[in-house]
């Protein structure tokens, strides 16, 4: 069975189909890449797993259950994680703060807990911090946690964001336009954070439009054109495929 | 710099010691039953102002009808205890718990409403509150001229149970192990026992999961729903806690005063209550109290001051709240947090 | 029956005092997105100032006749326009950029000094338009199939309904009116098309304040007794029109006026004096949570 299952997905915004009849699946373990024109609908198919919005038409699972119906934070509970196209960080808290945001769903202490402080509450805590501490490691952004998340460089921002959504311990993590801005250096970096991230067990989804990074690192491709699937394989086949290559031609890219 | 940010330098801690020694000794240090009073409505207010705190300030809920939660907690006191003689102590526990259920039931379909939105509803649902306690049980006897509910006439007519327009009164005193309060004095350390319990448990949900997730709510909405936070039920939390706290307060005023009239409950009164968040610092516990000092002592030191601009007093009020917001829109002691979201200019 | 049509008839006058505030609210949400609580103060300085200009033509100087009365309606207006102006410049402008929420003080703290000021120079006592005034409008009254309307309330119907036909073909169809439009969906869009966002706030605010002093002068007249308290229950209500219509949408604010006005008339007379306020709340309620972009849809700026 395959992690994620989405089956016959199909979205309208009044009179314009954004999503299309959408069938693909996610294995455990892989780097799933979407690709496609502006436009094709792909931040929307990212909208609808997370709840954002309910579909029209079809059905998307997680290990077998329907996602279909759950708010957002339910879905995130599940163990999706997410970034957003354009960065969505908590900008006036501090790093270290946003990390520990993503801890939320994780634990459990309430209003009653925050007044007591029972040894409970106190030991979560102090494990929310240690776990941030791990992520911020992990991403490399340590040394910035005390600083203001709309202070930081945008490449800063954008491995932030990712920090946040590992906070969760997601099994799926899907990334909109990771590499969007990155100069080369930090999009190898982001490269090979991903790599690792996918080696520590953790599935990945990601929309991206720099194919360096999507071809280099995905181990299966989709290719979303007009809300259809047009194409799906390893990169070598997608990239040569001539119905995608007709998708992008005449394009803005 | 200037002056309001060197005295933030300081250790906040210091700060609150200096103030509690200078409190506990108070009444001593000023023996003047008037002026011990004007420190019980500082008190009550305070409570108040940190009660709202925790809807507009941590949680970033537009409130204006917060007279309303105040009011359900005063008349939840001022029944039980004026009819069936419960001791108020123990109607503190009840009062809180009646407005928090209240604040839940009015607050669960309003709470996807856009910040403008949500203040007006607000705003609605507390002058429907001070409308329902003015008109009274017996008013509602219209009902029964709809089919099948006639025999609503007999029970509503002349029945009493908020006191119309008038209130209530004889409401029973604080009473604990045989003593019970009644001089200013009396009541001053009860409330500034309620205020520093406050502010020590306003403390510790500031910097907790909680308090963390009011915080990224107020941010991002849609962010921190994604990730994971169940924004509906934190939302729910914050009216809950703010009203029930809200109605302590109400509790402890019923207590004090002894008669309560619906007038007391106004849109007035929510206003008061949101200067002295917004004006004293949104978020801050510090600015709460500072805002309560500009709200209502200052008031009343300027009515013994400057008695022949008494009649001036609204005028002058009104333009400070312009002027404030206009050059200082912060308030007087922001928090960190609410400083920087200025500055940005978000 | 004539219970009915009585009390839609005063419904419907009532209505377009409630309108034409509620024209002031929606314009200045619309272009700014800002909940202008002193506009009900507006309503409440053209109710004053339409008694003293009355004094003044009436009573002191001895005129009569409907042109007078056009006078007075110009004169007020204007001046409270120029209120609307002063008010703009000191209390929102330096707010533009300050948050959402200190807006709202500056405009409570606004409303306080106006309210305050008008007890100052008239007194706390309500004052009575004086019975002279029935010299411009006799006090004829005929009877229709069971109810009564009189000269009085056709009269401000009618002005109402120019006031109101005037602002909706000024939105419509001239430059001005479309830059009003433009504005109120996208501030920078419209910047960037050529037009003088401030410019055009300040119109709104000249506009809006002058249509809820015309509302003021009819209360006046109609009720006879005004009092400084005035603007916070009708500015309420007449907020609830506007959203009631979508908030933003001018021909929203008209038709949502018009239906509050009938559904409190008919709360009055078939339910409950006492809880008619209490019901136009609730009826505010209701729709926000059912509707909030109430009849015939919002149109706000879209802040990001």
């Amino acid at each position: 069975m395959a992690l994620l299952e989405v089956r016959n997905l199909t979205k309208n915004f009044g009179g314009l189909t954004a999503v299309d009849r959408l069938d693909f699946e996610i294995n455990e373990g892989e780097i799933l890449g979407m690709i496609g024109p502006n436009g094709a609908g792909k931040t929307t198919v990212f909208n609808l797993i997370s709840g954002i919005y309910p579909p029209d038409e079809g059905e998307i699972r997680l290990n077998g259950q329907s996602l279909l119906g759950l708010r957002p934070h339910s879905i995130t509970e599940q163990g999706i994680g997410r970034t957003f196209q354009t960065i969505r960080l908590f900008r006036n808290l501090t790093v270290m703060e946003n990390v520990m945001a993503g801890r939320h769903c994780r634990t459990r202490a309430g209003w009653l807990g925050a007044i007591l402080q029972p040894k409970s509450q106190r030991l979560e805590e102090q494990s929310i911090r240690e776990q941030a501490e791990r992520h911020l490691q992990f991403m490399k952004l340590y040394e910035q946690r005390a600083e203001l998340a709309k202070n930081l460089p945008y490449g800063d921002q954008r491995r932030l964001e990712i920090a946040r959504a590992l906070a969760i311990d997601p099994h799926l993590l899907i990334l909109d336009e990771p590499a969007a801005g990155l100069n080369e250096q930090e999009t190898n970096e982001l490269m090979q954070s991903i790599s690792q991230i996918r080696d520590s067990g953790i599935t990945i989804f990601l929309i991206e439009h720099d194919m360096k990074v999507v071809m280099g690192i995905s181990d299966r491709i989709i290719v979303l054109d007009n809300g259809k699937k047009i194409a799906e394989g390893a990169p070598a086949e997608v990239r040569d495929n001539p119905r995608v290559i007709e998708a992008y031609l005449g394009r803005e890219e | 710099m200037d002056l309001i940010a060197r005295w933030r330098k300081l250790d906040e801690r210091y700060l609150y010691l200096a103030l509690t020694i200078l409190a506990v000794l108070f009444p001593w240090l000023v023996r003047s039953v008037r002026w011990t009073q004007v420190a019980n409505f500082f008190f009550v207010y305070a409570l108040l102002g940190l009660s709202l705190n925790i809807i507009v300030g941590y949680a970033g809920l537009f409130q204006l009808g917060h007279a309303a939660f105040y009011a359900v907690g005063a008349y939840t006191t001022a029944i039980l205890s004026s009819r069936y003689n419960i001791p108020t102590f123990w109607l503190l526990p009840v009062a809180g718990l009646v407005s928090a259920v209240f604040a839940i039931l009015i607050s669960r379909p309003i709470l996807h409403l856009r910040g403008d939105y949500l203040c007006i509803v607000t705003i609605g649902f507390g002058e429907i509150v001070r409308i329902s306690l003015r008109n009274d049980a017996s008013s509602l006897v219209f009902l029964s001229k709809i089919p099948g509910l006639q025999f609503l006439e007999e029970k509503l007519t002349g029945l009493v149970i908020t006191g119309g327009p008038n209130g209530i009164f004889g409401i029973n005193r604080p009473g604990i192990l045989g003593f019970t309060f009644r001089q200013q004095w009396h009541y001053f350390y009860l409330f500034l026992a309620f205020v520093a319990l406050t502010i020590f448990a306003m403390r510790r949900l500031e910097n907790s999961r909680l308090g963390r997730a009011w915080t990224c709510v107020r941010e991002d909405e849609l962010a921190a729903e994604a990730m994971g936070i169940d924004t509906v039920r934190v939302k729910l939390l914050a009216f809950a806690i703010g009203a029930a706290w809200a109605g302590v307060a109400g509790n402890l005023y019923a207590s004090w005063v002894t008669v309560i009239a619906p007038e007391s409950f106004s849109f007035w009164e929510s206003v008061i209550m949101f200067c002295i968040v917004v004006l004293g610092g949104t978020g801050s516990i510090p600015g709460v109290l500072v805002g309560t000092v500009g709200m209502i002592v200052l008031p009343e030191i300027l009515r013994e001051v400057l008695l022949n601009i008494q009649q001036w007093r609204m005028l002058i009020f009104g333009a400070a709240m312009i002027s404030m917001m206009v050059f200082r829109p912060e308030g007087l002691w922001p928090s960190q947090r609410f400083r920087r979201e200025l500055e940005a200019g978000d | 029956m004539g219970q009915l049509l009585q009390q839609l008839i005063n419904g419907l006058t009532i209505g377009s005092f409630y309108a034409l505030i509620a024209l002031g609210y929606t314009m200045v949400y619309g272009v700014l997105k800002l909940i202008n609580f002193a506009h009900g103060d507006m309503f409440m300085l053209g109710a004053y100032l339409g008694l003293v200009t009355l004094m003044g033509f009436v009573v002191n100087l001895g005129m009569a006749g409907l042109p007078f009365l056009i006078l007075i309606f110009l004169i007020v207006m204007a001046v409270v326009a120029g209120v609307g102006i002063v008010l703009e410049r000191v209390a929102y402008r330096p707010l533009y950029r300050a948050g959402r929420l200190p807006p709202v003080i500056s405009a409570l703290g606004a409303a306080i000094f106006i309210q305050n000021g008008v007890m100052l120079l008239y007194g706390a006592r309500y004052r009575t338009y004086p019975e002279e005034f029935k010299v411009i409008i006799p006090d004829t009254i005929w009877e229709i199939a069971g109810a009564r309307i009189s000269l009085i309330q056709i009269v401000m119907l009618v002005i109402a309904a120019l006031l109101m036909v005037g602002l909706y073909s000024f939105v419509q169809y001239t430059r001005v009116g479309t830059a009003m439009r433009a504005v109120a969906l996208d501030h920078d869009t419209a910047r960037l098309m050529g037009i003088d966002v401030y410019g055009i706030i300040r119109v709104v605010f000249l506009i809006g304040p002058a249509l809820g002093a015309a509302g003021g002068i009819m209360v006046g007249l109609y009720y006879g007794r005004i009092y400084f308290t005035l603007g916070w229950g009708y500015g309420i209500k007449a907020f609830t029109a506007a959203i009631l219509g979508g908030i933003g949408n001018i021909p929203g604010a008209m038709i949502g006026g018009l239906i509050l006005g009938v559904i409190e008339a008919l709360a009055t007379g078939f339910v409950s004096d006492a809880w008619k306020n209490a019901i136009a709340f609730f009826v505010l309620v209701l729709i926000l949570i059912i509707r909030p972009t109430g009849l015939l849809g919002e149109r706000v700026v879209e802040k990001l």
